[in-house]
């Protein structure tokens, strides 16, 4: 399970959150964590974690509502072969 | 309206790239040119455009671009450790330093392929100077509270109407990355001098980094082209703020380690030749004390700007916590360090053109800019609970 970047993400929210209790397809908006410091970490870990650069026009509120979307995010950015399991 | 986005007049002929600067070319630049003429400075209230000329000559300010901007590629632990070393000369002279990172790094984050091309190798090689617009005349550190607004204009683009205060660097920059409210939220413009609208005033007197030349901006009816738009809109766009203020605090933590390493270097100086009922401070154990404190703490405030710079150069998200935590260690230990120096060196420390005394005007302001003191407990403090509360 840690090895998908769908449990990385997740890993990677519940490690600066431990009180959370969060899925993979739960709003992490509507839970209040989010602020422009928790999402500039949040990108950081993603383009770093997944050797990807997000362009502009890409930061949509949509692909980083849910641990899923994210997921999806990453697997459309990524080199299509380093794309792995979700 | 595009006009007043054109480029820059044509870039001279390139000159020979120089070699990159690291923490053994700043110290030298820094005794060379900056120690002999901070007191000057500071005094004038100005950094000479001729030293201006020679910070480029050196490659000093934006190093850390890579070369194909113009710049040489340094780490961001190289980066500190160059600041260190210019902020232990002249706060002043550190502070163009750090607001011209902080307009460079946002550029090189969050900038198009035109907006880099534009404007980067001007400012990798100190031809144009940058400021960073954030604070106004009611608005600080609060965000929500900014003013100045970025509409979206007729025909395309944004006009820009408020008014910046507190601007490092505001007299003589030549680009400012200006922060408004957008229609969606904050946003941030690249706003040329030059544009028509913007008025510059000169805020002369400050309590320190008085050679910084602050300026209050003002922009009236400002026409920008939609490539003023530097980074996201929308909920992304607060990032564009949070990674830049994320260098500042960098740069800022960076000075404050130089102010405390000033402080020992002339306290060191001071109590080896000065005598009290015929043996030297030195021997006094309340002195040995002082300077025991500014030896522990320069040593610990360098090895958290290290961690800071080093998760910076690992791109991990850690850093913006390692780099708050540096700051405000940095910049208390600075603004303690510098009052015991001005009280072991007595009435010579209150005297005009006194380094120290210079220092401590410096230090007070490192625990005001870029964040204050006061915001960084309650994000730290945010931290503690987040990670350890059951």
């Amino acid at each position: 399970m840690s090895d998908t970047t769908s449990a990385r993400i997740l890993d990677f929210i519940t490690a600066r959150f431990p009180q959370a209790e969060i899925t993979e397809t739960e709003d992490i908006f509507s839970l209040g964590y989010i602020n422009s410091l928790f999402a500039m970490e949040l990108v950081m870990f993603v383009e770093n974690t997944f050797g990807i650069r997000i362009p502009n026009d890409q930061l949509r509120l949509d692909d980083f509502r849910t641990v899923k979307a994210m997921t999806e995010l990453v697997n459309r950015l990524r080199p299509a072969a380093a794309v792995p399991t979700a | 309206m595009t006009d007043q986005l054109t480029a820059p007049a044509a870039a001279p002929a390139a000159l020979p790239a120089p070699p990159a600067p690291d923490r053994a070319s700043a110290r030298a630049f820094t005794d060379a040119h900056l120690v002999p003429a901070a007191e000057e400075m500071d005094r004038r209230g100005a950094v000479p455009e001729d030293l201006l000329t020679l910070i480029g000559e050196a490659g000093l300010w934006a190093p850390f671009l890579p070369p194909a901007l113009g710049g040489s590629g340094t780490s961001m632990v190289t980066l500190g450790e160059i600041h260190e070393e210019i902020g232990r000369g002249c706060s002043s002279t550190r502070s163009l330093l750090t607001v011209h990172t902080m307009v460079c790094w946002a550029l090189h984050r969050w900038g198009t392929p035109e907006q880099l091309r534009r404007w980067a190798p001007g400012l990798a090689a100190g031809r144009l100077l940058g400021a960073f617009c954030l604070s106004e005349p009611g608005a600080g550190s609060d965000t929500a509270a900014l003013a100045t607004t970025a509409a979206p204009a007729d025909g395309g683009g944004w006009l820009l109407n408020g008014t910046k205060t507190w601007i490092t660097g505001g007299q003589r920059a030549d680009l400012y990355l200006v922060f408004a409210q957008g229609p969606s939220g904050t946003i941030a413009l690249l706003v040329p001098r030059r544009a028509r609208g913007v008025r510059v005033t000169p805020i002369e007197g400050m309590l320190g980094t008085r050679a910084a030349m602050l300026a209050e901006i003002t922009f009236s009816d400002v026409r920008l082209d939609s490539r003023a738009l530097l980074g996201p809109s929308g909920f992304a766009s607060g990032m564009v703020l949070t990674g830049t203020l994320d260098l500042g605090r960098y740069s800022v933590a960076a000075g404050s380690v130089g102010i405390i390493q000033a402080c020992l270097d002339a306290c060191a100086a001071h109590t080896a030749r000065r005598t009290v009922g015929g043996s030297p401070l030195r021997d006094l154990p309340l002195i040995q004390a002082k300077l025991t404190d500014m030896v522990t703490d320069v040593r610990a405030a360098r090895l958290l700007l290290a961690e800071a710079g080093r998760l910076k150069d690992a791109g991990d998200a850690a850093t913006i916590m390692a780099t708050w935590i540096a700051k405000y260690f940095a910049s208390t230990a600075a603004a303690r360090h510098a009052s015991e120096a001005v009280q072991i060196h007595g009435a010579l420390g209150c005297a005009p053109g006194s380094p120290v005394a210079r220092c401590y005007r410096d230090a007070k302001v490192m625990e005001i800019i870029e964040g204050s003191n006061e915001i960084q407990r309650m994000t730290i403090a945010a931290e503690a609970h987040r990670r350890w509360t059951p």
